[in-house]
């Protein structure tokens, strides 16, 4: 189960809606093996592409060894899907390389009727997908 | 001395978990195939067909070697290598 305070997941959703029609990304990052999303750092999408997410190795890089010094891990890795459901892609499933994270998928497929905004997590370990509830709390 | 290897979370079942490791070589490909002398089956998630994966991101002191001479990029005794996995996916 992934628990997550309310600003954090508007924070996702608000990045998610601003880059549309671009895949959104980024990470909730947390003290390590506490499993709480804490610090919310949105990343550049350095393909700028709607159906493909990349960050940029150079931002990778500082945001790892950030992470390090601060004692803290990637509790989410979240992105967006900007025309389909928010399910992983296999895509996604190939690349997936953090087993202790949370991975959230956004969708803004319905963006311009604003309707609901899906948000789904998932683990995603050697290839294996398990959705998990997602339960939204107003502080930790 | 020795080139000091930073291992991400995902490598670590292959270093016993350690953060990172030392190893020697003249190239990223040497230091590689050295790592594998003691961490049996770490070479293959980043090297393919005698070169970097695409999605393995590796970096010799702060500098990503794509842009230095990719697995060929000369390395020495006192240099940090950084291995992070891409973060990537999409729909597509």
């Amino acid at each position: 189960m992934l628990t997550i305070t309310q600003a954090l997941v508007d924070q996702i959703v608000a990045h998610a809606r601003k880059d549309h029609p671009d895949e959104a990304c980024g990470v909730v990052a947390g003290p390590e093996d506490s499993d709480r999303p804490e610090r919310f750092i949105p990343m550049l999408n350095a393909a700028m592409s709607p159906t493909f997410y990349e960050f940029d190795s150079g931002d990778l890089l500082k945001l790892y060894r950030e992470m390090d010094d601060r004692d803290e891990e990637p509790v989410v890795v979240y992105h967006s899907h900007t025309a389909t459901e928010a399910y992983p892609s296999r895509t996604d499933i190939s690349y997936a390389n953090e087993p202790g994270a949370h991975y959230v998928l956004v969708s803004t497929a319905d963006t311009d009727s604003l309707g609901d905004f899906q948000f789904r997590s998932y683990r995603i370990v050697e290839g294996e997908v398990t959705e998990e509830e997602v339960r939204i709390v107003e502080a930790y | 001395m020795a080139i000091e290897v930073r291992i991400p979370t995902i490598l670590r079942p292959y270093t016993d978990g350690q953060k990172a490791v030392q190893g020697d070589g003249d190239t990223l490909a040497e230091l590689f195939t050295d790592l594998e002398t003691r961490h049996a089956g770490i070479q293959a998630r980043i090297v393919d067909g005698g070169e970097l994966r695409r999605f393995v991101n590796v970096y010799l002191n702060d500098e990503d070697v794509r842009f230095l001479e990719g697995i060929n990029t000369k390395v020495a005794d006192g240099d940090n290598v950084t291995i992070l996995p891409a973060v990537a996916g999409g729909m597509a």
